[in-house]
């Protein structure tokens, strides 16, 4: 017979704590909002009204379910002569272009039911800034989206998307100028406001009960792949790949699976120039035990505990810190997490855009790059699912100077 | 003298502590101990020898500015200590929890015994995950101060006050640190319905920058907590001679406020 602990299931699990990770490392000033928080989200969860409302909203405006598309040229030119079996969840063909919109929706929905009437957000990539502007100006709601000034610099276009949507988006001088930053100030604004402001956080990080919760409201991911893989391929995938910044997208994806033990879960961290150069965003594969906005978890950090400046290409991806979920399932060994430089990324954003007509964003491109590694491991019989997690117009700029595709002087 | 018989041997004065916070290593280590020493000069009972973090989520702009600066300068959590044994007064250290555990909890608080620290003030460690924290400070005897909120529930004020001592830190408004116009009406609230659970000392921090302000303030707590207007001191001054000056002065106009509550409470 198996022990007690081999049968508990690992689907299920919830906050505060993922064995030495969560927690709620926080002023006790916001502990209250935390509590409400928690109780409403429980509530809303085991509600049929809510969840339709979700459903529905999922249905008739994210577009869910979204689709699950092979890559058999990607494949072919990625694997060789026996390439294994590539499949892409098309989260980038979710409204607004990433799976940031469904936490956002729920969210949203969430911030309705506590009666409050702001929602504040950080974002690096804008994505999430872009999600929560679409859901607030959807249900009703004032938004106010922090953003480190350098990526509102490389992410320009989702600046314009968030105030076309009518989202103050306010720019953050401090630090590294990135998503720790905007995270930082979306504190300062929530223990300022949190009487009539609900902090909307996008990444499956920060103190509980939010782990948990973007989790759960991103966890459909999962279970349509799960659904759509067994349908398409007759089987479950060898590899589930995702990119792991903060790690919603990649929880959303893995949590569906985390019972199947013949599944492996790969998280693809970002490597910027090279773990081993110490410019890199990988906080599981390079960073050490520490505190990071409320949660225990994997930091970047020196030797006295500061946070060190985290670097990738990817803004979305450019976090010192990962959701103690995925600091838990790297402990116990049921996810495996590895880094991907920027230029493995890049090539593998290239391939994608080439061979199938998809451009994807680059922070998506890192899983791309891991599932190029994992189906050459494979070889034909393999499966590999990858969450493709949002779409690249965001990136053309960025694509651009990297690949050198404006000409000098071309001026316009 | 511990804290708490600092904050006692102020009240049989007929008057609040004052309790001042300054960064260590702002602009540079030495410089911010002889800064502590002038505010102890200037009429600090009790000081707040505060850790500079790479993060500071709840500091408003003017400490940040001053931490980040520490911070360049190369200031560490070891630096807390040298200022705690230097400062010439009782002395706690106020510092985000990710520095003390990346330190290590019992570590940390053998140390900060050892420089004759009086204990901790730690405003991201609630009462909810200090079971490490509390027991390494029993053990060393060390003040351990919670802080408690407007939005506190009467359960979690209780809590609060359990898990302290030496005294609590009322955070009298809801934001980050930084001076304000106004006292803000929620503190005396926050006073009344701390000391409802407690026989601590009640302290009130946040806000707090003028000798008008610290006067009001000590009208109905124990201990007036004030930081940025310190800071602020410091950071203006030409040169470390007239910043030196300037913080002494900054403690003794607070000074003499926690010396006129009586009058003010009697208007």
């Amino acid at each position: 017979m198996h022990a007690q602990a081999a049968r508990t299931p690992l689907t299920g699990r919830t906050g505060p704590y993922f064995g030495r990770f969560g927690g709620r490392f926080i002023p006790e000033a916001l502990v209250a909002a935390l509590e409400e928080l928690d109780a409403a989200y429980r509530d809303a969860l085991a509600e049929p009204e809510f969840m339709g409302r979700l459903d529905e909203l999922h249905r008739t405006y994210v577009g869910r379910p979204s689709l699950i598309t092979e890559a058999p040229r990607f494949a072919r030119h990625a694997g060789g002569r026996a390439p294994a079996r590539i499949l892409l969840k098309r989260e980038d063909l979710n409204h607004t272009g990433s799976h940031k919109i469904n936490n956002a929706i729920g969210q949203a929905l969430l911030t309705l039911r506590m009666g409050k009437t702001r929602v504040i957000a950080e974002t690096g990539a804008g994505q999430h800034g872009v999600a929560t502007a679409t859901a607030a100006a959807l249900l009703g709601l004032d938004a106010v989206v922090y953003m480190g000034e350098v990526d509102m610099r490389r992410q320009a276009l989702n600046v314009v998307r968030m105030r076309l949507l009518g989202a103050e988006v306010i720019p953050v001088t401090s630090g590294s100028r990135t998503l720790k930053d905007a995270m930082n100030e979306a504190m300062r604004d929530w223990v300022t406001n949190v009487e009539n402001t609900h902090y909307l956080i996008g990444s499956a990080a920060g103190p509980h009960p939010f782990p948990t919760m973007v989790r759960e409201l991103q966890q459909v991911i999962g279970v349509e792949a799960r659904r759509q893989t067994l349908a398409l391929a007759g089987r479950l995938p060898d590899v589930v790949c995702a990119c792991v910044g903060g790690g919603s997208n990649a929880i959303g994806i893995f949590h569906a699976f985390l019972d199947d033990p013949e599944v492996e879960l790969v998280g693809l961290e970002a490597g910027g120039d090279g773990v081993e150069t110490g410019r890199h965003a990988a906080s599981v594969s390079g960073g050490g035990l520490g505190i990071l906005h409320g949660t225990r978890t994997f930091v970047l950090q020196d030797a006295h505990g500061q946070t060190v400046e985290s670097h990738s290409i990817s803004a979305g991806l450019d976090y010192p810190g990962v959701g103690p979920q995925h600091a838990w399932l790297h402990d116990i060994g049921r996810a495996r997490y590895a880094s991907v430089p920027d230029a493995e990324a890049m090539e593998a954003f290239a391939l994608l855009c080439r061979t199938e007509g998809i451009i994807p964003a680059i922070e998506s491109a890192h899983a791309l790059a891991g599932a190029i590694r994992e189906g050459r491991r494979l070889g034909p019989d393999g499966i590999v699912l990858v969450n493709l997690s949002g779409r690249g117009d965001k990136d053309v700029d960025t694509a651009a100077r990297y690949f050198g595709l404006l000409g000098e002087g071309s001026g316009e | 003298m511990s804290a708490r018989a600092t904050i006692e041997r102020a009240k049989s004065e007929g008057r609040a502590a004052l309790i001042g916070y300054l960064p260590v290593g702002f602009p540079d280590v030495a410089t911010s101990v002889a800064a502590m020493r002038a505010m102890v000069a200037g009429g600090v009972d009790v000081l707040e020898v505060g850790l500079p973090y790479s993060d500071p989520l709840m500091d408003g702009p003017l400490i940040q500015r001053a931490t980040e600066a520490a911070l360049v300068g190369g200031a560490t959590p070891a630096d807390g200590f040298t200022a705690v044994r230097e400062a010439g007064a009782p002395a706690l250290v106020m510092t985000y929890w990710t520095l003390v555990d990346r330190y290590g909890v019992a570590r940390f608080a053998a140390d900060l015994a050892a420089a004759g620290g009086a204990g901790m003030i730690t405003p991201d460690l609630i009462p909810d995950e200090a079971a490490g924290w509390h027991a390494a400070a029993d053990e060393h005897g060390l003040d351990r101060v919670h802080l408690v909120a407007p939005t506190s529930t009467p359960e979690r004020l209780a809590l609060a006050a359990r898990s302290s001592r030496g005294f609590l830190y009322a955070a009298s408004l809801m934001g980050v640190t930084g001076e304000r116009d106004l006292v803000s009406t929620t503190a005396k609230d926050l006073v009344a319905r701390t000391k409802e659970v407690t026989d601590l000392p009640v302290c009130v921090g946040l806000g707090v920058g003028t000798g008008a302000q610290a006067a009001e303030v000590a009208g109905f707590a124990d201990g007036v907590i004030v930081g940025s207007a310190f800071v602020r001191a410091l950071m203006d001054a030409p040169d470390r001679a007239s910043g030196l000056a300037a913080v002494e002065a900054v403690a003794r106009e607070l000074a003499a406020g926690v010396r006129k509550a009586a009058s003010v409470a009697a208007t």
